[in-house]
């Protein structure tokens, strides 16, 4: 009787349409509507930063016309690669509230693993590359298990790994401190000249819209099989034509200079991985869960130690990758690879993009907006020649107005009734 | 009807925790349809016996059944498999995450691709079969009323067609109207077939609902009363207020004068 009578109700009205006491607004204007409610409950989500941007570009260009040439941002966006996959690994483990604070000494020891290995020993460049970002995984796992079986902090146990893969960097330099790579090798002509041609980042251009009128048109035909609201197909084309139009004007700006960096094309093919591993599969479902509450995550069977783990691992995997992109960027790998901000930066990049410190809450996109900021912010500073300490101060207190952004809109969240 | 065998067959389950013994030779059988209420005083080890149940803590000795069969509930993952559902008196919710993320947490349909469509139909259809009053299934489970988390967690527990649903106080942070909509929930999940195990401290919710009636005190059996049974008798079953020097005397006495009698 029961599932009849519901049964006779879903045909007059979908299924996720049946209670009356809820706004839903398929439309243009009901999004715009929503949009804002959203913002007003704490819910923000990528604004302060794309605000952010505007503000930092609007100043850097007006002090200096140099800031928005397209030679400039091609550059910015060859160095934004390195950290920014570092940054993308630091997303993975403050999804979980943990926090890894050897980033950047991993990456000098991956950085010093390629000069050793491939220069040094002759060894192929894949093997050199593969063996730097296992011993990323092993120092990852070694992290997970700690905090797993010992229940060490991730705080002290990656501060004492800090101190040990810098000691492991040094070592494996030896007397010299720095190896060099051979120039006109691609992996050095990778990390400084290799751009997209024109016409396949034109391309490249045109897949997002693809893939989301692909996917949306699926799942709206599936919705409807399925008796649930479908969604709105024009609202789908609108999203798809803003998102074409935006990326090629990004990518005409680019060829006026050098063009869209190969390094940068694999940062971004690795968040686009990521954040599909985030929000469209189990691992991330479960990444989010023991953020949010790893003890309800362990009741419903998931495994948490083992998640744990893979956050881990990821990071450090991630860290020692971007190491070997600063030893192709720099053509050497140096006792300087990985040191002084590296660290910070990645950190500051995944917070600023909007990746909770708390846990629970992030996206792969953080990663790629924050270190835009960082990058921008050092960038047009050392335009201006100001020194490095007003780099640090300067990102030091940008990283503090993201943190309190982020506590802000968390109590506001919390009033609000919203996770 | 196979109801004279129980599913669930519990036989002297100990629990210690250091010197301390939580449980001792504890018996409970549940039968498909039929709600077991299982009462007693802070301490009892009620919540120590349904953790054992959820496989969150094993027991030290003895043995439990399952339709028939011994198991040992090592995780919490291997008691649900079983068909043991436990809905925990936290609820064990991840507020960050939507309805329908919760209800499917650790069983995502197509773990590398997931199914987000086929898993909102069906925590549609489970939410609806317990007209439950679920106004969006997107929304985050922070948004949500205790009542309709206490429902969105019993959905949850339904999820994998178990054969015992285990409730932790799933009365007790709630209102008048959304306890009634909690015991017609249960009452709706009876008729299903399925056993229910039911802890509460509230003696109106459990006489509303139990055919049975399990206390427990100081982790021991302290006698099965049924919902006939007076308050009183309750009350003084969890509190040992009918076990104390007076009565004990009462007994003996009564026990002397009946064997002098028999001589």
């Amino acid at each position: 009787m029961l599932t009849k009578s519901n049964n006779e109700s879903s045909q007059t009205s979908p299924l996720d349409r049946s209670d009356s006491r809820v706004n839903h607004s398929d439309d243009f204007k009901g999004m715009i509507a929503n949009f804002f409610g959203r913002i007003k409950s704490g819910d923000l989500g990528s604004l302060p930063v794309i605000i952010g941007l505007i503000v930092i570009w609007t100043v850097f260009s007006i002090m200096n016309p140099v800031f928005l040439s397209s030679r400039n941002l091609v550059n910015l966006l060859f160095d934004s690669s390195i950290v920014g996959v570092i940054a993308l690994g630091i997303v993975c483990v403050l999804m979980l509230g943990e926090i890894d604070l050897s980033v950047g000494s991993m990456s000098g020891v991956g950085s010093a693993i390629i000069g050793v290995l491939w220069v040094n020993m002759g060894a192929p460049l894949p093997i050199a590359i593969i063996t730097a970002i296992i011993s990323g995984a092993i120092v990852g796992a070694l992290y997970g298990s700690l905090r797993n079986r010992l229940g060490m902090p991730s705080f002290v146990s990656t501060l004492s790994g800090l101190l040990a893969l810098l000691g492991l960097q040094l070592y494996m330099l030896g007397r010299t401190g720095s190896i060099n790579l051979p120039y006109g090798s691609s992996m050095v002509n990778f990390g400084q000249l290799m751009v997209v041609p024109a016409w396949l980042s034109y391309c490249i251009a045109i897949i997002p819209a693809v893939v989301i009128i692909f996917n949306g048109l699926r799942s709206i035909s599936k919705r409807q099989r399925m008796n649930l609201s479908p969604g709105s197909k024009k609202l789908l084309f609108i999203k798809a034509t803003l998102i074409t139009i935006t990326l090629l004007g990004i990518m005409y700006y680019l060829n006026l200079g050098r063009g869209l960096p190969w390094m940068f094309t694999l940062f971004i093919c690795l968040v686009v991985l990521m954040d599909y591993a985030l929000t469209r599969t189990q691992w991330g479902r479960f990444m989010k869960a023991v953020g949010g509450n790893a003890e309800a995550a362990r009741r419903a069977g998931v495994n948490v130690k083992k998640i744990t783990i893979s956050a881990f691992v990821v990071c450090s995997s991630l860290a020692a990758l971007g190491g070997v992109m600063a030893a192709s960027r720099l053509a050497s790998a140096s006792q300087q690879a990985g040191t002084g901000d590296v660290n910070l930066n990645a950190i500051a990049a995944a917070v600023i993009g909007g990746t909770s410190l708390f846990g629970g809450r992030g996206s792969a996109y953080s990663a790629l907006l924050g270190i835009i900021v960082i990058q921008s912010i050092s960038n047009g500073l050392t335009l201006l020649n100001l020194s490095s300490s007003f780099r640090f101060m300067i990102t030091g207190a940008v990283l503090a107005i993201a943190v309190i952004i982020d506590s802000l809109a968390r109590q506001s969240r919390a009033s609000h009734g919203q996770a | 009807m196979s109801n004279h065998s129980p599913i669930l067959n519990i036989k002297s389950v100990s629990k210690d925790f250091g010197a301390v013994s939580a449980l001792s030779n504890v018996d409970l059988q549940v039968h498909a349809g039929e709600v077991v209420a299982l009462v007693g005083d802070n301490g009892a080890g009620k919540s120590t016996l349904v953790k054992i149940l959820a496989g969150v803590h094993q027991a030290s000795s003895g043995a439990i059944e399952f339709q028939g069969k011994s198991e040992s509930l090592a995780t919490p993952r291997a008691a649900l498999k079983l068909g043991i559902a436990t809905v925990f008196q936290d609820l064990a919710l991840c507020e960050n995450l939507d309805v329908v993320s919760n209800i499917f947490l650790g069983q995502e349909l197509k773990p590398f691709q997931l199914d987000e469509v086929s898993m909102e139909v069906k925590a549609w259809t489970l939410l609806n079969e317990l007209s439950a009053r679920i106004p969006n299934v997107r929304s985050v489970v922070a948004s949500l009323s205790g009542g309709q988390r206490q429902t969105v967690a019993i959905a949850r527990s339904l999820l994998l067609d178990p054969k015992i649903i285990i409730l932790d106080e799933p009365t007790a942070a709630l209102g008048v109207a959304q306890t009634a909509e909690v015991l017609n929930l249960i009452e709706r999940v009876r008729d299903r077939g399925l056993g229910i195990i039911m802890v509460s401290h509230n003696m109106e919710d459990v006489r509303a609902v139990a055919d049975r009636i399990v206390v427990l005190r100081l982790g021991k059996n302290n006698g099965i009363f049924t919902s006939k049974s007076s308050n009183q008798e309750l009350v003084g079953a969890i509190t040992g207020a009918s076990e104390n020097v007076v009565t004990k005397r009462e007994k003996r006495l009564k026990n002397q004068s009946n064997s002098t009698r028999e001589k």
